[in-house]
């Protein structure tokens, strides 16, 4: 039965199995707009995979196919195997980290960590906790009872990080997250996210426009060019975790960052020939 | 910080002292008829003599207000919350919520007034065609005011309806709801007071515009000014609660009801 896969009885099976298989998946637009040309793609478990391209090259459009926030023309998307339907039960949780905080602005700090789990019908004595522990795991213990407005991009940045990993996902699907912050801020955001991925075993998903952080943060790296959005190439960084400041400043990272940057040239300049 | 807040409340106060000496002073010294343009003096004396009447007359007029105020609020929300469920209804009947809008009032007042028998009636519909339509298209703003990442955030966690109305809808319609209250309860006494003046000049109705056309017949100009200073005096009332709703709703997170240092 092509397109079906057995039920999953074995937990080692379950590690075989791909998070987000995609199967020449395309994306038009109401409009007629070709966001996305077929793409296959399979992401497997424990990966960090960034998507990098020039701007319009079907990156947001890709992972909101992936969060299932749009749906594809044509062609398929399966999540651990299985439909969108089982998305959310346990061991099957995706959670989304928008370019922009997207905070409510009406709650204080701990309430909009703890929104995932209200939706989700997690009782209050469950939930505290659980906020709790999230909330120091991005350093905003003190700022639980303040408002969005009170805090800084960057520890606005960092509380909706917190509200996406209190839900204990295992696909984190980011879009820029850091795009609007300064690079210090950002390498320190860059290494706690390293840090929490490889601690739970999270499967990422990232998308960034700088090369630098898709080298220090990936396992592999999915080039993509425009007109019509597609994946160019694909570039493996196979450097062993934990990945620190001496990784940032190591010969091998520089040759890393140079042998993306050349594949990212030949990117645009096959995406803007095609116009 | 203190001194500029005191500065603030003071300011209006003293100016208003000044003024009306000035005007107490010029009526006295240019010995103006009380007929012509009473001194505020003599519009105090009306005060005591007329307080039974007036009372009664501001109670008719802010019973109007009040009723209109509420219909209101609640049939203006329930149009928005109709509108948001379905474009095709609202593109059908946003047309005639800004034909109700443009009509003046004074035009469909008579009409009204003939057709229900009931004076309180006849002008709790007037008054209320008035101060609907704020509340009904700033409440159909905010319902779709909301931040699409959020939205996003909300389907993605596979929301129910009620929780993505309670927790997210609702909240985000609230500043420009409560704008819509603001503005709508201005326009409540407006529309009672308008309408009251075209039920008077029908011999009906008791309120204080009714008052003010009694007064102008008899040439009781203290009693007129009387009267209009209720009328000024219930608007800025009015105002400052829902001023004081707004702070007590939005106070924390909202911008508009921010003070510079919060
Ligand atoms: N809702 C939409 N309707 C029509 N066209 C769209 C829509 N969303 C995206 N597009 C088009 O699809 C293409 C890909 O957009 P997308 O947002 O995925 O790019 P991106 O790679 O994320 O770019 P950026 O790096 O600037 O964020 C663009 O050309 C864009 O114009
Ligand atoms: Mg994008």
């Amino acid at each position: 039965m092509p397109g079906t896969l057995a039920p999953l009885s074995d937990r080692r099976d379950r590690a075989l199995v791909p998070v987000v298989d995609i199967r020449a998946a395309e994306k038009i637009f109401s409009n007629g707009m070709r966001g996305l040309a077929p793409i296959d793609l399979t992401v497997r478990r424990g990966e960090f995979l960034t998507l990098i391209g020039p701007s319009g090259c079907g990156k947001s459009t890709l992972l909101k196919l992936i969060a299932h926030l749009i749906q594809p023309s044509s062609g398929d998307l399966s999540w651990w195997g299985q439909d969108f339907s089982h998305v959310g039960e346990p061991e099957r949780r995706i959670a989304f980290v928008f370019q922009d905080a997207t905070l409510m602005p009406w709650s204080r700090v701990d309430a909009n960590v703890r929104l995932p789990l209200d939706l989700a019908q997690v009782k209050m004595d469950e939930a505290v906790p659980r906020v709790a522990a999230a909330l120091e795991n991005v350093n905003l213990t003190k700022f639980a009872r303040s408002f969005p407005r009170q805090l800084s991009g960057g520890m606005r940045m960092r509380v909706s990080i917190a509200r996406a990993l209190v839900t204990d996902p295992d696909l984190l699907l980011m879009d820029e997250p850091f795009g609007a912050l300064d690079e210090f801020t950002r390498n320190k955001l860059d290494d706690d996210l390293l840090r929490l991925s490889s601690e739970r075993g999270l499967t990422t998903i990232f998308v960034t426009h700088s090369l630098y952080e898709a080298v220090f943060l990936s396992t592999r790296v999915i080039v993509m060019a425009a007109n019509p959005g597609r994946i160019f190439g694909e570039f493996i960084v196979d450097e062993s975790e934990p990945r620190g400041d001496e990784f940032r400043t190591s010969d091998r990272f520089a040759q890393l960052s140079r042998g993306l940057s050349e594949m990212l040239n030949r990117a645009s300049v096959a995406g803007s020939s095609a116009m | 910080m203190a001194q500029e807040k005191l500065t603030r409340t003071l300011a209006p106060v003293v100016v208003g002292i000044l003024l009306l000496a000035v005007w107490q002073g010029g009526c006295r010294l240019g010995h103006v008829p009380v007929y012509l343009f009473p001194a505020p003096s003599d519009i105090a004396q009306s005060f005591v003599k007329q307080w039974p009447l007036l009372v009664r007359a501001l109670w008719t007029t802010l019973a109007i207000t009040l009723e209109a105020f509420v219909i209101s609020v609640v049939l203006g929300t329930l149009i928005a919350f109709v509108f948001v469920q379905n474009k095709l209804i609202e593109q059908s009947l946003f047309p005639y919520a800004v034909l109700l809008q443009v009509t003046p009032v004074v035009a469909v007042a008579p009409l009204i007034i003939i057709l229900v028998k009931n004076t309180n009636v006849s002008l709790t519909i007037c008054a209320t065609l008035v101060a609907i339509f704020p509340m009904i298209s700033n409440t159909t703003i905010g319902l779709r005011s909301v931040d699409p990442g959020l939205s996003s955030f909300f389907k993605m966690s596979k929301a129910s309806r009620f929780d993505t109305l309670v927790r997210l809808r609702i909240p985000s319609a609230l500043p420009f709801f409560l704008a819509g209250l603001r503005i709508s309860s201005g326009l409540a006494l407006i529309g009672a007071v308008v309408a009251e003046f075209v039920a008077g000049t029908g011999g009906q109705s008791a309120g204080l515009a009714y008052q003010i056309l009694q007064a102008g017949f008899q040439l009781d100009i203290p009693l007129m000014f009387a009267a209009l200073l209720l009328i000024a005096l219930s608007g800025v009332l009015l105002y400052m609660l829902m001023v004081a709703l707004s702070r007590a709703l939005l106070g924390q997170w909202h911008e508009s009801s921010m003070t510079e240092e919060a």
